[in-house]
């Protein structure tokens, strides 16, 4: 099949390709990874299809030095991305605090599995809080993307590369194990879309007659360092005000909101087709920015509602954004399935049911 | 013909090079360090790179070595000076990359990064400074402490049974196919650091030819974390250190042809 990159072109593709396909589009120069299950489709597509594109594609010796790997070629410049599943990205954890501090750019992709521990290859959001929490040492944040579809897994790419160079902050896609995995019709968008911008301070070899350019992470001094933290806090502020994305679904008559992201969003848009045939309004709300958090537009939603489901594939990580942000406004509830499981439409759809008659139900089993 | 400047009303014969920052050096009384980064930053100046360099510092003494080197700088994480030199030289292939490790952070934990950069023949020059100690950190014991020495983490003499032996990983690097010149130098004396000096210019110029990794350990001295005067700690080095760390090229370009 010969393709044109240069247009945009309807494919039907799994998640993790569509991903990497869209990575070269998006000017990726350099890529580094390790295998891990459910996302290894990323790295072979790339290796796969690296000779007809100017990008740098290195499989590395662990999750470790790919990351730093990506450290040194985002200080010199590039455009760099890598990905992993969820024990590989907790092994990354310590360079991505080190390139939060260094302000480097570079996107990371976890295509989650379900954990603790080595756990499963099945899909999970167990790593949510680790995503937007900062999960390495420090204060600090990623912006993080929740796609739901595969179409959303190539569109992110463009986002999350964007946004990284504009903040100087890594992005993060937080996907799941299903949405890596599964295939489905999309639209790729076209190479040459995203321009490269200006980095003057990348160390590509100190200028004659200027300052030398210095990646560094360490502020020894402590007055300098809580400058670098206000800094980074500011920063983190500017991207909470303009940088929150979400959809919403029938929130306009709803009496139950669900609160999802992902993929758990999709399976919600059944449920609420199920329980308005059975009268019942129910709407969605689908952070599409994890980092930033929707906690406006939830407050807002909150005195109007009767109830808020949180549906997430975890023990209730997300959850707990959702009640900061509705401060006992309304009652929050929580739907979830943990470690590898996914909730089908008529567990949820349960769930509402008891939640709209005001009876107990299993939180998650 | 350009007058020398006169200082304090002597004539300048001997001045440091333009690669190297106005900043003073942090660097214990008699270390090795500084003679190392002036060596390895006159190299630069004189092959006229310094546009072209791109340094990796670690995490150990020479945490700061980017305050020091007027060069473009990276500061890795403990042990991946390597993988950012990896990352760097892969997106600026015409660049003249180097990492600076020392001994904690190149063969203890950074290890696994060592030995798959070079396995790699990934095209940068690493300089790996052994003085058997973790200087920063207060003088424990490093992975090439020798038997019998004492640190504050081997407080009556590292014990082989406990903390194994001395790690000569060059000796283990100098065995890869992507190694391209492999050398043990020093720094105790003039003789030593001249000879430094040569091996860095080898390992810059080797660069260009982009035919494997450069990799020179520098054996040096740590009079704070060993309890010595300079003096001491570097006759100590020469009848202590140097036999079980050879000087010498362990692998050299003509070698590695047969």
């Amino acid at each position: 099949m010969s393709t044109n990159d240069e247009i945009s072109e309807v494919r039907i593709m799994k998640g993790n390709e569509a991903l990497a396909e869209a990575a070269f589009r998006a000017g990726m120069q350099a890529y580094f990874g390790y295998p891990i299950t459910p996302q290894s489709e990323v790295i072979e597509y790339l290796m796969k299809e690296q000779p007809k594109h100017d990008c740098v594609v290195l499989q590395a010796e662990s999750e470790i030095a790919a990351i730093n790997m990506v450290f040194g070629a985002a200080g010199a410049g590039a455009r760099v991305m890598i990905s992993s599943s969820s024990p590989g990205i907790s092994l990354m954890m310590e360079g991505i605090s080190y390139m939060t501090s260094a302000e480097l750019p570079c996107l990371i992709v976890n295509v989650q599995r379900g954990g603790p521990g080595l756990g499963t290859i099945q899909p999970s959001q167990g790593d949510y809080f680790q995503a937007t929490k900062g999960g390495g040492h420090g204060d600090y944040r990623l912006i993080v993307l929740a796609p739901a579809s595969v179409q959303e897994m190539a569109d992110f790419v463009f986002e999350g590369f964007r946004l990284s160079e504009k903040y100087r902050n890594p992005a993060m896609i937080l996907a799941d194990g299903a949405l890596g995995q599964m295939m489905e019709k999309l639209t790729l968008p076209p190479a040459g879309s995203l321009p490269y911008v200006d980095k003057p301070w990348a160390t590509t070899g100190k200028p004659a007659g200027k300052d030398r350019r210095i990646i560094t992470s360490l502020f020894i001094q402590p007055e300098k360092m809580e400058q670098v933290n206000l800094h980074l806090q500011e920063k983190y502020r500017q991207i909470q005000a303009e940088e929150v994305r979400f959809e919403e679904y029938g929130v306009e008559d709803a009496d139950i909101v669900l609160v999802a992201f992902g993929l758990v969003a999709r399976i919600c848009q059944k449920t609420m087709q199920l329980a308005r045939k059975k009268g019942l309004r129910v709407g969605i709300l689908r952070p599409i920015t994890l980092f930033p958090f929707p906690s406006q537009r939830i407050a807002e939603l909150a005195p109007k509602l009767e109830a808020i489901v949180t549906v997430e594939m975890n023990a209730g990580q997300m959850l707990e954004d959702v009640r900061l942000a509705v401060e006992g406004r309304c009652p929050v509830h929580f739907k979830g399935r943990m470690g590898g499981m996914i909730p089908s439409p008529d567990e949820v759809l349960e769930a509402v049911e008891a939640i709209a008659e005001k009876r107990n139900f299993e939180l998650s089993r | 013909m350009e007058i020398p400047p006169l200082t304090n009303g002597f004539e300048l014969v001997y001045k440091k090079p333009r690669t190297l920052t106005e900043t003073p050096m942090h660097y214990c009384p008699g270390c090795g360090h500084g003679v190392v980064h002036r060596v390895l930053m006159e190299v630069v100046d004189e092959m006229g790179i310094q546009d072209k360099t791109i340094g990796v510092a670690p995490v150990g003494c020479s945490v700061f070595a980017y305050d020091y080197m007027n060069v473009d700088m990276q500061e890795a994480a403990h042990g991946r000076a390597s993988a950012a030199a990896t990352g760097i030289k892969r997106v600026l292939p015409d660049r003249f990359v180097f990492s600076y490790q020392g001994d904690g952070d190149l063969a203890a934990i950074g290890t696994a990064e060592t030995i798959h950069v070079v396995n790699r023949g990934e095209n940068i020059l690493m300089l790996f400074i052994n003085n058997a100690v973790y200087g920063m950190t207060g003088g424990q014991m490093a992975p090439t402490t020798l038997l019998g020495m004492k640190t504050t983490t081997s407080p009556f003499g590292r014990e082989s049974g406990l903390a194994g032996h001395p790690l000569k990983i060059t000796n283990l690097l100098a065995q890869l196919p992507g190694a391209y010149y492999v050398t043990r130098q020093a720094v105790h004396t003039a003789a030593a650091v001249r000879k430094l000096k040569k091996a860095i210019q080898l390992g810059f110029q080797y660069q260009s030819l982009k035919k494997g990794t450069c990799f020179i350990e520098v054996v040096s001295n740590c009079p704070s974390g060993w309890k010595m005067t300079p003096t001491d700690s570097n006759k100590w080095l020469e009848e202590n250190m140097l036999p079980m760390y050879p000087l010498g090229d362990l692998k050299t370009p003509a070698r590695s042809m047969n």
